[in-house]
């Protein structure tokens, strides 16, 4: 019999079904993958298990855990199941941390409520466990408030909660979807050597880490189960149209067609750019252009300074030093002292499409509004022609015009955003992890409308991502960021190929593969990205650095030509 | 109770209120001046078409209420409208433009705030006599200070929002992003705050007038009326009862009204 054993199980908002009769199972031990995209039931079924979903949800089916009913189960029995024999991780552990409470303090509870221990064996248990998901120096921790913590530090803490009353089954809920790319694969290492005997319901959106880390996979599509199976089955022959359109969005990092290099004048250069906040600096001294008709990707974990880097070059926030050329013309100052002719060929996409999008207006107004700052002589006849056109190219039919942007989904808000920045017909656009929120299948057709427009129009695209799956797939060059310097810049095809800089390859290697084949590297670094408030002295990745030696912690490297590419590290290749 | 139950239901009153008000003295065979001196203080009747009985001038209480009331939520909502005007604008302005201007904005604001309001008003009508449109000027006064200051944090927040972004690197300038980007976003707050001024304001102009420095007989309105019927409070006990009811129910109305808009505009936020 299966430890968790769920079968026709239905969850209800009202009249919209968001899960429609599930069965799955999770044997003793197993590690079990549940992905789809979002509002596809994937957390509502999790929460559904744990007895957790709201009042207003009507619920049918059946969750049997180790034989026990969990559906319309009474607070005791749901009390010794939740922490006791099942563990959680949510996705976001500043949400489920109580700010108020010291680390310590809400560990003990679990081992305390449940009669594991009493008093100073409970201290003594959970500061083992502390020391069990890696965090140095866990007397210390243990005294710690949440927010003294880094979110990996914050995550693993939460495993410690988890996995403190040994449970039969650990539920992790997106655990490593806020995080940065290199903690993700220090999280997942932690998932699979602290596991043991408990069984795992992994929930995710992306297949890189079930093909890595799951047995069994299970597909939701909008409530519905579409398959499910061994996860080498499941990615080999996929049976079902919705599991062929996940794989073929799920891009990969380590192999597929890159972009070649493109020739051609330089539009835009950034000379020696610092971008100060307070006394934190964000950026130091960076240096780059961008070519008529280039994708030029700046990759960076949180903190890198990539957005920064951007913003000051287009004069959102002030630039404490460093020069910008547009075409040949200085761009200075902030955006409302710049010349309307510059301001119209430099657009901006941000991540968020929702929050770029003023809720008050409709798609119309927000689309036509450049044309009427820029072209007032344009009749309302002629800019809804054009605010159509542009619309039809990103994708969306007159029928958006009249909509608010809270009617839209993200894709579809999405290339609102992207028209509107797209309808002055600029020459340079920025995409601030444009594609960071969407899905799959969504992200793609947003890539596609990108490529298209530059095919047409030769525009140049600054592309802004910690993915680097993506970049891989539309960049023509690539700039790598760590704590506001550069670290390497090449052309995709030689950085992909072989990446020079230490912190470059820890990226590749840190990055999920959707492919069960290939077995997942161990986190190739220690650690979190620092405090740019504190850079290191020296090369400022020294402290995580596999091959740091003495002269990396005294002196800065500059960037220099090594094989095809600028790396800024003393020992490239070695 | 669900929210918009509770809209419906202090929004109708108020409306019956307002109609009463408007429709009732036109309708009574009494006017608000007429003295009846063989009629003092009689207690409310059907027959004679005092409703709610008479005033120490034999003057009909009835009309007497539903013109105080006129005036009462005249000098609330103008004075509501006033602040509304100002407020917003100002703080609208301090808050996008920041900096310097936006400390100096603000710190005029603080001084305001800091002036004693009673000491002020009665300045006022020493200075310049007691006088109808002064009431509106006092009262608008101080309530756009408060107004100006939600007005100026909400500004702050929206400014950083990236739709506002968007706006300056297309070239937007700064008075339309003011008119058409934060303007419109202010809306939510803006209305649940005005249906919160207008019973400060009524409160004010009934205190002023009880004081004797506000609506002058034989003018009157619920706050006069009070402070006569607290006068007659043992001999006539309902001069001071109807008026006083009359006043705590529009204050509740508009209360409640205001919290259930904002609990409206809280789900529309989070939905």
């Amino acid at each position: 019999m299966s430890l968790l054993d769920v079968r026709g199980l239905t969850i209800r908002y009202g009249d919209d079904t968001v899960v429609d009769g599930i069965d799955l199972f999770v044997d003793r031990g197993e590690s079990v993958g549940l992905v789809g995209e979002s509002g596809s039931g994937k957390s509502q079924s999790a929460l559904a298990i744990l007895g957790l979903l709201p009042r207003q949800a009507v619920v049918s089916g059946s969750v049997e855990f180790d034989g026990q009913q969990v559906l319309g189960a009474g607070a005791d029995v749901l009390d010794t199941l939740r922490a006791r024999r099942i563990g959680i991780v949510f996705q976001d552990p500043m949400q489920a941390l109580n700010p108020y409470l010291r680390i310590g303090k809400q560990l003990r509870q679990v081992p305390l409520a449940h009669g594991l221990a009493d008093g100073e064996d409970a201290d003594a248990r959970v500061i083992d466990m502390l020391a069990s998901v890696g965090l140095p120096d866990p007397e210390r921790q243990f005294r710690a408030y949440p927010h003294e913590l880094s979110g990996g530090m914050r995550q693993r803490v939460m495993l410690a909660s988890a996995l403190i009353a040994e449970p039969d089954l650990l539920i992790a809920d997106e655990p490593t979807t806020a995080l940065d790319v290199t903690v993700q694969a220090q999280i997942l290492d932690l998932l699979e050597d602290l596991r043991d005997n408990t069984a795992l319901l992994l929930i995710t959106h992306d297949l890189g880490i079930v093909a890595g880390h799951c047995e069994h996979t299970i597909v939701l599509d909008k409530g519905r189960l579409v398959e499910q199976g061994p996860t080498t089955s499941v990615f080999a022959a996929p049976s079902h149209a919705h599991t062929r359109t996940l794989l073929a969005a799920a891009l990969r990092v380590d192999r597929g067609e890159v972009p070649a290099a493109i020739d051609g004048s330089t539009i835009l250069s950034v000379g020696d750019a610092a971008v100060d906040y307070r006394d934190l600096q964000a950026v130091c001294d960076v240096s780059f252009s961008v070519r008529e008709g280039e994708t030029v990707a700046i990759v960076g974990e949180s903190g890198s300074g990539k957005s920064s880097l951007v913003r000051a070059m287009l004069g959102l926030v002030p630039m404490s030093a460093g020069r910008v050329v547009y075409a040949g013309d200085a761009l200075e100052g902030p955006v409302e002292d710049r010349a309307q002719a510059q301001r119209r060929d430099l657009q901006l996409v941000f991540q968020d499409p929702v929050s770029a999008l003023n809720p008050q207006m409709r798609v119309q107004a927000i689309v036509e509004e450049p044309l009427c700052v820029h072209e007032p002589r344009l009749s309302a006849a002629e800019r809804q022609d054009q605010v159509e056109a542009m619309l039809d190219k990103v994708g969306l039919s007159r029928k958006f015009l009249r909509r608010f942007p809270h009617e839209l989904s993200g894709g579809q808000a999405q290339r609102v955003a992207i028209a509107r920045a797209l309808i002055l017909r600029p020459k340079v656009l920025v995409c601030d992890e444009a594609v960071a929120a969407l899905d799959g299948s969504v992200r793609q057709q947003v890539l596609g409308v990108l490529r298209e427009v530059q095919a047409e129009t030769g525009l140049s695209i600054i592309f802004i991502s910690h993915d680097l799956a993506v970049v891989r797939s539309i960049s023509h060059r690539v700039l790598v960021m760590y704590l506001g310097r550069l670290v390497e810049v090449a052309d995709s095809a030689v950085l992909f190929a072989a990446p020079k800089h230490p912190y470059t390859r820890a990226l590749l290697d840190s990055v999920p593969v959707p492919d069960p084949v290939v077995v997942p590297k161990r986190a190739p670094l220690r650690g979190e990205v620092p405090s740019p408030a504190n850079p290191p002295v020296g090369c400022v990745f020294h402290p995580r650095c596999p091959k740091a030696d003495g002269r990396c912690s005294s002196k800065v490297p500059a960037l220099r030509d090594v094989d095809g590419a600028r790396v800024a590290c003393h020992h490239p290749n070695g | 109770m669900s929210v918009n139950r509770s809209i419906r239901i202090t929004g109708t009153l108020l409306l019956a209120i307002t109609i009463a008000a408007l429709v009732g003295p036109w309708i009574s065979p009494h006017d608000f001046l007429e003295r009846n001196v063989d009629d003092l203080l009689s207690s409310p009747s059907v027959g004679d078409m005092h409703v709610f009985g008479t005033d120490e001038h034999g003057r009909d209480l009835f009309v007497r209420t539903m013109v105080g009331t006129r005036v009462t939520l005249l000098v609330a909502i103008v004075a509501s409208l006033v602040s509304l005007v100002i407020g917003v604008t100002y703080g609208a302005v301090a808050g996008y433009v920041g900096g310097r201007v936006d400390a100096a904005m603000m710190r005029f604001v603080d001084t305001l705030y800091a002036l004693p309001f009673i000491f002020f008003v009665i300045l006022l009508m020493v200075t310049f006599g007691q006088n109808f449109l002064l009431i509106f000027v006092a009262i608008g006064a101080i309530n756009w200070l408060d107004m100006a200051r939600i007005v100026r944090g909400q500004t702050l927040s929206l400014r950083e929002r990236e739709f506002v972004e968007a706006a300056r690197l297309t070239g937007v300038s700064t008075a339309r992003i003011i008119y058409r980007h934060i303007t419109p976003n202010l809306v939510g707050i803006v209305v649940v705050y005005v249906t919160l001024t207008i019973p400060q304001a009524i409160l004010v102009e009934s205190f002023l007038s009880f004081l004797g420095l506000g609506v002058q007989a034989p003018q009157t309105s619920l706050g006069e009326l009070v402070n006569v019927g607290v006068r007659q409070m043992e001999v006539a006990s309902w001069i001071l009862l109807i008026p006083a009811t009359l006043l705590a129910l529009i204050l509740m109305c508009f209360n409640f009204l205001g919290d259930g808009l904002r609990d409206l505009f809280d789900a529309r936020h989070s939905s």
